[in-house]
């Protein structure tokens, strides 16, 4: 074992971590380094003039107990997350399936559905959302039809979560794309098949389109879920940048930002990140653990 | 009958989809149609057709704030985004060639630990990077927001390309190193005409997310010379409703043409970008 390890004849090291060079720098300085570098000032006072002074777990203790600015924040990230995770996936999918069955101009169809995706993410369609849910926006000029009131949507705590959480859904191209492309995969012999023994269409949607598409779904689930808990702009900019109204619109990115970069509290913000950080990790493992019950890999192969 | 049927439904199907396709788009091009209205009736007139047409909403908007114009703004961004797109189709390619044809030691630790950079929020990072930047004097630069991209830092795009090099026959490697290729002259001869799509797909998605990212280049940017488009558009809106709306719309629809230029040109590696490494 050992001198199979050590012979040098099929190892490239020299090459190959000239090759990872840039990567491994970047690994510890700006990856590993800092990871352990915001775990030590999690327990810490910093405010990036005097040095970090030592104070234990007073950070986590004051966010644990004495801060509701924290509890606020990760309410609003969770409503946040199950709001929109779910229901962007459900478009994604239904739209996927729709655009599946041989439409004609495919190409353009998965274009102008992924365009949101693409411009999405910008400071202008931010603006563009508090215009459309503003008091006489076009939003609220479409209930009007209908002879709904709509409310104040950008200027109420009650309601301000929802542009933003629509703001999200609307981006459901880019999980659309990946489902069309698993959809792809579904081989048509199997609904032939089942279309022979009787089968209605809801029937083989439940029995064949959805179990193969478990582990796409799985992905696009991950991908999403990580992504939501991390969402700023949004909140930043159809919010009023400072988590208003009434801390309704105080995600948890935001708070961290206000903490570490407004008041300067380096060491409080890095606590604050390391609470995320596990609770991301504990979703994400909590849907790699039941992935087993409800992911089917077609060729009875495990894992990916 | 069963035709017509068949028909009727195929047809109502399509119907609904460029239904909600245009339903979709409204926002878009409410934007661009009111980047065309005078002032007073941006915030008041929902419709898609400007009653009176008007250019200076473009006019006003470019002369910028405080002296500088937009045209500063959007050179800082295009130099800001190239600056990231060379530095992350050169270092993760460099990367990826070594995890997917190299065998070195430890290679299975750092394959482990760069797929876990890739889920890795970056809250738990953001910290003391600032301060090793700010100890740097990099605050008020550029160098925070590229430096990155040059030590391949986006390890998604490492593991988008070594996907791709997996799938190049080992053949081509082989018989070029019986050529006397040396592995600098496989990865540039042989490897990176190949990888192409890739490196293409990598340079479209980090030239989109720099040009959006808000994030970063606000913490790292106060001075208005050094401002990138969103910073910009960021400026000149201003929440309590006093904006000049009509000219932040125009910047709007100007700030969101580069990246949709791009996307339309590279639409087929973009998309099918996505679907490959959401599959692989």
């Amino acid at each position: 074992m050992r001198t199979s390890r050590r012979s040098p004849a099929h190892l490239q090291n020299g090459a190959a971590y000239l090759f990872l060079l840039p990567w491994l720098i970047g690994f510890f300085c700006l990856t590993l380094g800092p990871m352990i570098g915001s775990l030590y000032l999690s327990l810490t006072k910093y405010n990036l003039l005097n040095a970090p002074e030592w104070i234990g777990f007073a950070n986590y203790a004051e966010l644990f107990t004495n801060d509701d600015k924290f509890t606020q924040s990760l309410s609003v990230t969770f409503k946040y997350v199950f709001m929109s995770v779910p229901l962007r996936l459900i478009f994604a999918l239904l739209v996927a399936m729709a655009l599946n069955k041989g439409i004609r101009a495919l190409g353009v169809y998965r274009t102008v559905y992924y365009v949101p995706s693409l411009l999405g993410g910008s400071v202008a369609i931010s603006i563009v959302w508090r215009q459309l849910f503003g008091g006489d926006g076009a939003i609220n000029r479409f209930l009007g039809w209908f002879g709904v009131k709509g409310p104040y949507w950008i200027s109420h705590p009650d309601y301000i979560m929802y542009p933003i959480v629509t703001l999200a859904v609307w981006q459901f191209g880019s999980s659309m794309v990946i489902f069309l492309a698993g959809l792809k995969q579904v081989p048509s012999d199997l609904y032939e098949a089942s279309q022979v023994d009787g089968a209605g269409k809801l029937r083989q949607f439940f029995r064949i389109t959805l179990p193969l598409l478990t582990p796409v779904i799985f992905f696009n689930l991950i991908m999403t879920v990580i992504n939501s808990f991390q969402a700023f702009t949004p909140a930043y900019v159809i919010g009023d940048g400072s988590g208003g109204p009434l801390d309704a619109s105080l995600f948890y990115t935001l708070y961290l930002y206000l903490e570490g970069f407004a008041y300067f509290n380096m060491g409080y913000a890095s606590a604050l990140a390391w609470i995320i950080l596990a609770i991301i990790a504990l979703l994400t493992g909590i849907i790699f653990a039941t992935s087993r019950y409800w992911v089917f890999y077609g060729d009875g192969k495990e894992g990916r | 009958m069963l035709s017509f049927k068949r028909n009727y439904a195929h047809t109502l199907r399509h119907a609904l989809v460029i239904l909600f396709g245009l339903a979709m788009l409204y926002p878009v091009l409410w934007l661009l149609a009111s980047s065309f209205k005078p002032n007073q009736i941006i915030l008041t007139d929902t419709g898609l057709w400007p009653s009176t047409f008007t250019w200076d909403n473009y006019r006003n908007g470019w002369k910028g704030f405080q002296g500088v114009s937009f045209a500063r703004f959007f050179g800082n961004s295009t130099l800001v985004s190239i600056l990231c797109v060379l530095g992350n189709a050169a270092t993760c390619s460099f990367a990826a060639y070594a995890f997917a044809r190299l065998e070195f030691r430890l290679k299975k630790l750092w394959f482990a630990l760069m797929l876990m950079t890739i889920m890795l929020p970056y809250h738990v990072t953001l910290v003391p990077q600032y301060i090793i930047f700010s100890e740097l004097h990099w605050i008020d630069t550029y160098l925070p927001l590229f430096v990155p991209k040059w030590l391949a830092h986006d390890s998604f795009f490492i593991l988008l390309m070594v996907q791709f090099i997996r799938g190049i026959p080992k053949e081509l490697d082989e018989s070029a190193t019986i050529d006397g290729c040396g592995h600098w002259k496989l990865y540039t001869r042989v490897i990176t005409p190949l990888l192409a799509p890739a490196l293409i797909t990598t340079a479209i998605f980090t030239f989109i997310w720099t040009w959006d990212d808000f994030f970063s280049q606000m913490i790292y940017l106060s001075n208005i010379k050094l401002f990138t488009v969103q910073l910009g558009i960021r400026a000149l809106f201003d929440p309590t409703g006093l904006s000049d709306w009509g000219a932040l719309m125009a910047i709007s629809v100007l700030s969101l043409l580069p990246i949709t230029l791009v996307f339309f040109f590279f639409q087929r590696y973009f998309l099918d970008g996505i679907a490959t490494t959401g599959l692989k």
